[in-house]
C-alpha cells in the first residue's frame, strides 16, 4: 500500500495491526487449549525450516531484509515468520503441550531474564554464537544474546505542532499548552517511571521513589492529569498508524517505527527527552526440536557485518561492538545510541519490573477501569 | 388367555419372548450409542477435558508443588507469627538448592512473587548465595542478604503455596485473600476482578435487552407479512448475520472513529464531534447489531407458528387490539424469547474481539483478562480461576433462568 495515500490506507493498516493482533491472540487461545487437551497434534514440518517469532510490522521488516532472506539465500533453509506482541504464555503453553514449534524469538529484556529464570528459554553456548565479550555490557545474557538497541520515545505529529513543538517530556503530560489526544503504552512499564520524572523526580531517583507505595501513587496520581487523553496501543506497528490517521497528536512509541514512518514520509518528529533505553534479544526456546540450526541462525545474525545491516533499515542500534564500527555514520543521528539523543536517556530496571510487574499491572488495570 | 398371563411368553425356539425383546433392543441401543458416540468423544476431548484439566490448574500449586517439600515439613510445627527457626531455613535453602539444579528455582519465586511482590529478586539472589553454601547455619546468612526474610508474612506465603492445593488464585478472582486474620479484601487499588464480572454481566444484560426491544417488532412484521414480502426483509436480517464477526467489528470500527463518516455526519449537522470509538456505547451499539440475529430468529420462528386466528378469535370477542396482543399473543411468543434472550446472553458473556476493538480499558470484559494472564503475565492458574468463575456463575444463571422460565418452555422453533 502507498504510505502517501493518507487516512484510509493508514486507517486500514492500523485496523489490519489490531486484528492481526486479535488473531495472534485467538492462535495463543488455540495454543493454550491444546495445553489443557490430550490431543497431540504431530509437527509436520522438515528439519531445514525454521520458526522465527519477532515482533511483527516495520521491525520484522528490517529483520526480514537484513537475516532472514540473506540467510534463505546462503544456505537453502527455509524461514517461517511469526508475529507476537511479547506473550511469552504461548511459548509456556506449547511447551506444556511438548510441542514447541518455535525456534528463534526476538524478546526484550523483561522476557530474556523472566524466561530464563523460568526454563522456558535454552541456555546459550556461546561457543556457538561468537565471542562473547564483543557484545555491549548486558547484551550477552545466560539465555539471550542482544540483537539491537532500542528506546521508548514519544513523537509527535509535526503538521498538527508547527509553531512552538514539544520538546521535553514534561510537554506530553501538558495538555493545556498541547491539547489533544496521546497514545501511551497499554501497560505500566515505562509509563510509570516517565510519569514520576515529568513530576519532578529526578531521574535517577525515579525507582527508589517507585519502590514506595507512596512513590505508585504519585506516578497514578500525575497520569491521572491525562488520563483522558489517553489512547492505549498494544502492538508496536499502532502508534505510527495513530498519529497518521489523527486520532492521537503525540504518542510514545518505539524509536524505529516512528523512523521508519518518516522515511516513508510522514511528518513526524521524535523528541529524544528522557527516551527509555533498551535492548532486544535473540533466544532459542527450550524444548525446540531445531536447536542445531536456531544457533546457527544466531550465529549468522550476530555477525558484525550482517548485523551492521539492520540499521540501513530500522533506526535500531547493533549490539556488537565491530557491528556498531561499520554503521553508515549518515544513518547515526536517528539512533537511539547517538550521544545527542542519550542526553537523559533512562535505563528500565528489570529487577524492579520483575519484582513489581504482576502487582503494579493489577494496580494499572483496576486504575484503567475507574 | 389367563395362562399366558402368568407363565412368560416363549418364542417359538423356547427363549423367553422379554430377553429376545432385550437382545433386539440391545443391538438397536448399540447402533444408536454408535452413531453418537464420534460425538461423544469429540465433547469429551475437547470440551470436557480441558475444562477439567482448567479447573485443576486454577487449584493446583504448579510452580511450587514436590519442590518445597523439606519447607513444608519444616513449617509444619511453626505458629505463623514468628521468624521460624533455623530448621526452616535450612530446609528451605536445600529446596532452593535443588531446584536451582533443575532449573525450577525461577517458577517457585514466580509463585511466591504473586502472593508477595518483590519475592523474585529475593529467591534470584538468595538462590545464588546458597548454592555456593555446603553446610549451615542459614539462618544468619538469610537475615544478613534481606530482612524481608525475617517477615513472617512471606513464610506463610511460602508454607500455603508449598501444599498441593491452594486457593489463591479463585480467591484472587473475586478480590480476597488470606491475610493474618483468615480472610480479606485485597487492597482498592488492587481490587479489578468484581468490578470485571460486573462488568461483564452488566453489558451482556443490556444487550440483551437491547436486541429484545429491537428485534420483537422486526420479528413480528417478519412473521406476519406474505411470504414474498419476508422472505426480501429476511434476507436483510440474514445477511450481517452471515458476514463474519470480524469484518463486521471493523465496520463499526470504522464507522465510530472520531474522524469517520459518523462523526462527518454530526459535524455537519450539530458542529460537534462525538467520542464514540474506545467507549462503552461504541461496545454496545456494535454487539447489539452482532447479537441481533441470534435474539430475533427465535421469537421469530415461534410467532410464525401462532395461528392468526387466536388473535381474531380474541378479537371477534371483545377484546381490544391491545388486549388481544398481550393477552393472547404475546404469551405464546414467550418460549422464542426465553430462548433469545438467553442465546443472546450466554454469548455476550464470551465477547472478546468486539470490546477489544472498539471498546476502550473500561470495557474489556473477563475473557480479556483471561488472555490477557495467559499470555502477558503467564500466570495461567489466574487466567483459569477466572475462566472457571465465569462458567460457575453463568450455570448458576441458567439454573436460576430455568426455574423462572423453564428450559422445557423454550423453543428455537
Amino acid at each position: 500500500m502507498d504510505a502517501s495515500d493518507g487516512a484510509p490506507s493508514g486507517l486500514l493498516k492500523n485496523m489490519e495491526v489490531r486484528v492481526k493482533q486479535l488473531l495472534s491472540l485467538t492462535v495463543s487461545a488455540l495454543a493454550v487449549a491444546a495445553v489443557f487437551s490430550v490431543v497431540d497434534v504431530p509437527k509436520a514440518v522438515a528439519a531445514d525450516q525454521l520458526t522465527i517469532v519477532s515482533w511483527g510490522g516495520a521491525y520484522q521488516e528490517s529483520q526480514r531484509k537484513a537475516y532472514y532472506e540473506p540467510y534463505m539465500k546462503e544456505t537453502g533453509v527455509k524461514i517461517v515468520e511469526e508475529e507476537y506482541d511479547g506473550e511469552l504464555g504461548k511459548l509456556k503453553a506449547m511447551k506444556e503441550a511438548g510441542n514447541v514449534t518455535w525456534d528463534v524469538m526476538d524478546v526484550d529484556s523483561g522476557h530474556a531474564l523472566a524466561g530464563c529464570d523460568e526454563g522456558l528459554l535454552e541456555e546459550l553456548d556461546y561457543s556457538k554464537i561468537g565471542d562473547k565479550s564483543k557484545f555491549l555490557p548486558g547484551t550477552a545474557l545466560d539465555c539471550a544474546v542482544g540483537t539491537i538497541a532500542y528506546s521508548t520515545i514519544f513523537a509527535y505529529n509535526a503538521d498538527v505542532y508547527k509553531e512552538n513543538p514539544p520538546t521535553t517530556l514534561m510537554d506530553l503530560f501538558d495538555t493545556t499548552k498541547y491539547p489533544g489526544k496521546r497514545g501511551l503504552l497499554k501497560k505500566p512499564f515505562g509509563n510509570l517511571e516517565w510519569a514520576l520524572i515529568a513530576d519532578g523526580v529526578p531521574a535517577e531517583k525515579v525507582y527508589d521513589v517507585l519502590s514506595t507505595p507512596e512513590g505508585v501513587d504519585q506516578a497514578f496520581k500525575k497520569l491521572d492529569t491525562i488520563k483522558k487523553d489517553i489512547v492505549w496501543w498494544e502492538a508496536g506497528a499502532q502508534p505510527p498508524e495513530l498519529l497518521a490517521n489523527g486520532e492521537v497528536v503525540m504518542t510514545s512509541a518505539w524509536n524505529g517505527r516512528i523512523g521508519n514512518a518518516i522515511k516513508e514520509g510522514k511528518n513526524f518528529k521524535i523528541v529524544w527527552d528522557y527516551q527509555e533505553f533498551d535492548w532486544d534479544y535473540w533466544v532459542i526456546p527450550a524444548g525446540t526440536k531445531n536447536v542445531d540450526l536456531a544457533y546457527d541462525f544466531i550465529k549468522f545474525a550476530s555477525d558484525p557485518k550482517q548485523m551492521s545491516q539492520q540499521s540501513k533499515y530500522i533506526a535500531y542500534a547493533p549490539t556488537h561492538v565491530d557491528a556498531i564500527k561499520l554503521v553508515d555514520p549518515a544513518i547515526a543521528p536517528t539512533l537511539p545510541t547517538y550521544p545527542d539523543n542519550m542526553k537523559t536517556a533512562i535505563t528500565t530496571d528489570l529487577v524492579f519490573w520483575a519484582d513489581n510487574n504482576e502487582e503494579l499491572t493489577k494496580r494499572f488495570n483496576a486504575w484503567l477501569a475507574q | 388367555m389367563a395362562i399366558a398371563d402368568r407363565a412368560p411368553l416363549l418364542t417359538i425356539d423356547g427363549v423367553s419372548l422379554r430377553a429376545r425383546l432385550a437382545r433386539a433392543e440391545r443391538s438397536r441401543k448399540l447402533k444408536a450409542l454408535g452413531l453418537i458416540l464420534p460425538l461423544f468423544l469429540f465433547v469429551l476431548i475437547t470440551f470436557l477435558i480441558p475444562l477439567g484439566r482448567m479447573g485443576y490448574k486454577s487449584v493446583v500449586n504448579e510452580e511450587t508443588f514436590g519442590r518445597l517439600d523439606h519447607t513444608n515439613q519444616a513449617l509444619s510445627e511453626w505458629d505463623g507469627q514468628s521468624v521460624p527457626d533455623e530448621a526452616a531455613f535450612a530446609a528451605l535453602a536445600a529446596d532452593l538448592k535443588a531446584a536451582q539444579e533443575q532449573r525450577q528455582a525461577g517458577e517457585i519465586a514466580k509463585r511466591i512473587n504473586y502472593e508477595y511482590a518483590g519475592a523474585i529478586s529475593k529467591f534470584k539472589s538468595i538462590t545464588r548465595t546458597v548454592s555456593k553454601m555446603e553446610t549451615g547455619p542459614y539462618k544468619e546468612v538469610f537475615l544478613e542478604a534481606d530482612k524481608v526474610w525475617g517477615d513472617p508474612r512471606l513464610w506463610r506465603t511460602i508454607r500455603n503455596a508449598s501444599g498441593h492445593y491452594t486457593s489463591y488464585y479463585w480467591l484472587s478472582s473475586i478480590d480476597l485473600r488470606h491475610g493474618a486474620e483468615g480472610l480479606e479484601s485485597v487492597p482498592p487499588d488492587q481490587a479489578v476482578f468484581v468490578d470485571v464480572y460486573g462488568r461483564t454481566f452488566w453489558i451482556a444484560g443490556v444487550v440483551t435487552v437491547l436486541t429484545l426491544i429491537l428485534g420483537f417488532p422486526v420479528a413480528y412484521l417478519l412473521a406476519t407479512q406474505p411470504a414474498h414480502r419476508a422472505n426480501l426483509l429476511m434476507i436483510f436480517v440474514m445477511l450481517p448475520f452471515w458476514t463474519s464477526l470480524l469484518v463486521r467489528t471493523t465496520a463499526w470500527f470504522v464507522l465510530l472513529r472520531s474522524e469517520g463518516p459518523l462523526n462527518d455526519l454530526a459535524e455537519m449537522i450539530v458542529n460537534q464531534r462525538f467520542e464514540m470509538i474506545f467507549t462503552r456505547f461504541g461496545t454496545i451499539v456494535a454487539m447489539t447489531h452482532i447479537q441481533l440475529p441470534f435474539t430475533l430468529l427465535p421469537i421469530y420462528s415461534v410467532m410464525k407458528n401462532i395461528p392468526p386466528s387466536h388473535v381474531r378469535a380474541a378479537r371477534s370477542l371483545g377484546a381490544g387490539p391491545f388486549h388481544a396482543f398481550w393477552k393472547v399473543y404475546f404469551p405464546q411468543t414467550v418460549p422464542g424469547i426465553a430462548a433469545g434472550c438467553l442465546l443472546t446472553f450466554i454469548l455476550c458473556l464470551g465477547y472478546y474481539i468486539t470490546p477489544a476493538l472498539v471498546g476502550g480499558p473500561r470495557d474489556q470484559m473477563v475473557s480479556y483478562y483471561v488472555a490477557y494472564y495467559m499470555n502477558n503475565i503467564i500466570n495461567f492458574g489466574q487466567a483459569a480461576a477466572l475462566g472457571a468463575i465465569l462458567l460457575i456463575i453463568t450455570m448458576v444463571l441458567y439454573w436460576a433462568y430455568n426455574k423462572l422460565v423453564g428450559i422445557d418452555k423454550m423453543k428455537l422453533g
